[in-house]
């Protein structure tokens, strides 16, 4: 809108060519291809169903679950409010407690900061916890780029990263993979894995943490992201089920952290709400099996070097936004994905960035700026189901809809589509012009020849329609013209 | 009551005779229908296709159409939800304020059918009869954003004649929602199937919800696959009695033509 643009530069997006926020190709062509991998919607259709009905179970049986709801709601919204005072309260309390804070503004600036952090340890290579910020800015391939070696420890990630995949999901990233494929994976790249591996998963589990353990303890340096950072008291968090996380932030010698800047909270009595929401919402248990916290450094115990790198990325640029700015409440639950009808047909490739599903399709566009991203506001049928399920209560639908008119608006040309809409706006104002074009519709009448409905081949858009759909013919009369007939006015 | 039906602008221009057995039902309550000659949409589809510059005249003109109504009934959880969630939102984003307010009030005056029928004129048994195998789609915007939560069931409940079978995976979207059909028509058919698929599973005669946009969807898929199950509105169904047991149902399918 024009009142935000008047005098203000328009705030820095997440650059392109860095990172993994834009698809190849838009959300209807990826997803084209993906729904025709029967494999694909049957390992979804399996999971997203499971996680589904064990979240509902564990969210209902809590009587007080719409407050603590409202609670995490009204705690993010305060946060950003003051974000800037928050993330300053945070450096100085982790700079008191011996670590070095870091401010990125993007992701090539933070790549930068933790390959050099990483280089100046003299390792060659990094063990990682699981991480969506890191996964956001391609960190990976930037320590691969200057030769380190990065093991995810994560045993989805580790599956994608084996089978030189891509993640599909925000908490499970292998879920697009059955155990059978995940046993292929193993035995093809596991090296010295037992040969006679089967997909049952205690053994598979087994495969990976062999392989882990010995990077975990040769390993010198580790890098993580954070599910909260607590201002007052500078303490990190992650959250996790596996236990591979504690393994990473307490035997190396150095810490590396990356955290979105919309992480922060201001008080550890914060995470009394948070840390009730979010394992019931992301796997669908009343708590997680591993919760670390970390502050600083602690002479002789763990890590003794900690860096934490502060990530905008385009956040900054959401935060501008009124309507949009409650994507930056999201605390990573993956609850919208595994409710999604569209996510669970099309599976998290088709959304082209590291954020799949409803949240993907508002997040990822804000940061890239809506025309990197433009089809993923569309990637929605509005069933509402996302808002129903978030923890924090983020109302994807309305964010969805607002996206889309930022898009129509972005257009410095007329398309095809504006011109019909504004056409169709001229006419369903005027009342006299409405009743025209409903008795014009009724051309359709000659092609359907006395069909109840039209023929398939019909002209683009309709064909989107009537490729997989009949279309009724239309009637002889509409009703308001027959009731105002038989009435009068 | 004197009640102001408006139509919608797809019921009225596609499928009148929901709109007929709306106006239908109302009388056979007892009540007075008008029809306001100048109603013409609601703004949804502008506004969730990213028009929502242009959908602020469309919504003047529903206003207008609607002022002075004593209440406003229509056959569309959809229609109704998008009056009492975006109207005035879309319409004060614009700077349209006097608008907004008009349309906020007029909003505390419009209901969705079912809720109409249950929640201000208190009845479950509308007097129908209906004999056939049915099962329901609980609309998305009728249930998440209307809530209107079971009163669909208990109305249908009363009907006599009328076998009601539950419809497994009933919460999950048909795949419609507005130009989402035709924008991502792969996903949309992808999500059309599995509804149907839960549809056929119950061996209805019939598939019956709230809105007629979501109907024409999955019944437009029926009729497709000339599967014989055909989707006819609520409205037409409580229509029903014993001595109009086949009213015009223009939503049945072409399997029977």
């Amino acid at each position: 809108m024009t009142a935000v643009h008047l005098g203000m530069p328009a705030l820095p997006t997440a650059p392109r060519g860095v990172g993994h926020l834009r698809g190849d190709e838009s959300f209807p062509a990826a997803a084209r291809s993906a729904l025709r991998d029967g494999q694909l919607r049957a390992n979804l259709g399996h999971a997203t169903t499971t996680i589904r009905d064990k979240r509902a179970r564990v969210v209902d049986e809590l009587p007080d679950w719409a407050e603590l709801r409202e609670a995490g709601r009204a705690l993010k919204a305060a946060t950003m409010a003051r974000l800037d005072d928050h993330l300053e309260e945070l450096e100085r309390q982790v700079t008191a407690r011996g670590g070095t804070v870091h401010w990125a503004r993007d992701a090539n600036e933070a790549n930068e900061i933790v390959t050099r952090l990483v280089q100046a340890t003299g390792a060659s290579e990094v063990v990682k916890v699981k991480s969506m910020a890191t996964q956001e800015i391609g960190l990976n391939e930037a320590l691969e780029a200057v030769g380190l070696d990065v093991f995810e420890t994560d045993l989805a990630e580790l599956i994608v990263q084996l089978g030189e995949d891509k993640p599909s999901h925000i908490l499970v990233p292998a879920i697009h993979k059955n155990r059978a494929e995940i046993r292929e994976i193993f035995a093809r790249t596991i090296p010295g894995v037992d040969p006679g591996l089967t997909d049952d998963p205690r053994q598979l589990a087994m495969a990976a943490r062999a392989h882990l353990r010995e990077r975990f303890l040769r390993a010198r340096v580790a890098v993580s992201g954070a599910n909260f950072g607590i201002a007052d008291t500078g303490t990190l968090a992650v959250v996790e089920s596996e236990g591979n996380g504690r393994m990473c932030l307490t035997l190396p010698e150095t810490l590396i952290t990356v955290m979105g800047i919309e992480k922060v909270v201001p008080t550890w009595q914060d995470l009394e709400v948070f840390l009730q929401l979010l394992p019931r919402s992301s796997t669908g248990e009343r708590m997680n099996p591993y919760t670390s916290t970390w502050a600083g450094v602690t002479p002789g115990d763990g890590p003794q070097e900690f860096h934490l790198v502060l990530l905008d990325n385009g956040r900054t640029a959401v935060l501008a936004d009124e309507v949009g700015r409650e994507a930056l409440h999201c605390i990573r639950c993956s609850a919208c994905l595994n409710v999604c009808p569209v996510y669970e047909r099309a599976g998290g490739h088709s959304y082209g960035s590291v954020y799949p599903g409803p949240i993907g399709a508002i997040l990822s566009p804000q940061l890239t700026g809506v025309e990197d991203n433009a089809s993923l506001p569309y990637a929605s049928s509005l069933c509402g189901a996302c808002y129903d399920v978030c923890p924090v209560a983020i109302d994807i639908p309305k964010i969805l809809v607002h996206l889309r008119a930022e898009h129509v608006e972005a257009q410095q040309r007329v398309t095809p589509e504006a011109a019909a809409f504004r056409a169709l706006s001229t006419a369903m104002s005027r009342p006299w012009l409405w009743h025209l074009t409903q008795r014009a519709s009724r051309l359709g009448r000659l092609i359907a020849r006395g069909r109840p409905t039209l023929p398939n081949a019909l002209p683009p858009p309709i064909s989107g329609w009537t490729r997989s759909r009949d279309l009724p013919t239309p009637p002889t009369s509409t009703f308001v013209e027959s009731w105002t007939r038989e009435h009068g006015r | 009551m004197r009640v102001a039906l408006f139509a919608t602008c797809l019921v009225d221009t596609l499928t009148p005779s929901v709109a007929r057995a709306t106006a239908t039902l109302l009388e056979r309550l007892g009540h007075e229908v008008v029809v306001p000659r100048d109603q013409a949409c609601c703004g949804q589809m502008h506004v969730n296709t990213g028009y929502r510059r242009e959908a602020v005249p469309i919504i003047a003109n529903h206003v207008r159409a609607f002022a002075g109504a004593e209440a406003i009934v229509a056959p569309s959880g959809s229609c109704v939800a998008s009056i009492h969630h975006q109207q005035a939102d879309v319409a004060r984003r614009a700077g349209e304020h006097r608008l907004a307010d008009d349309a906020t009030e007029l909003a505390g005056r419009t209901y969705e059918l079912s809720q109409f029928l249950v929640d201000v004129l208190g009845i479950t048994d509308v007097g129908a009869y209906y004999p056939h195998r049915v099962t329901y789609h609980p609309t998305c915007h009728s249930l998440r954003l209307l809530r209107v939560g079971d009163r669909p069931l208990q109305l249908l409940r009363a009907v006599r004649g009328l076998e009601l079978v539950e419809l497994p995976g009933a919460e999950q979207c048909c795949g419609f929602g507005g130009t989402f059909a035709v924008k991502n028509a792969d996903t949309s058919t992808a999500m059309l199937t599995d509804k149907m698929a839960n549809v056929l599973g119950t061996h209805a005669e019939v598939c019956t919800a709230g809105d007629a946009s979501c109907l024409m969807h999955i019944g437009g898929g029926l009729s497709r696959l000339r599967a014989g199950t055909r989707t006819v509105h609520l409205a037409e169904i409580l229509a029903s009695t014993e001595d109009a047991v086949t009213p015009d149902q223009q939503t049945k399918p072409a399997v029977t033509a």
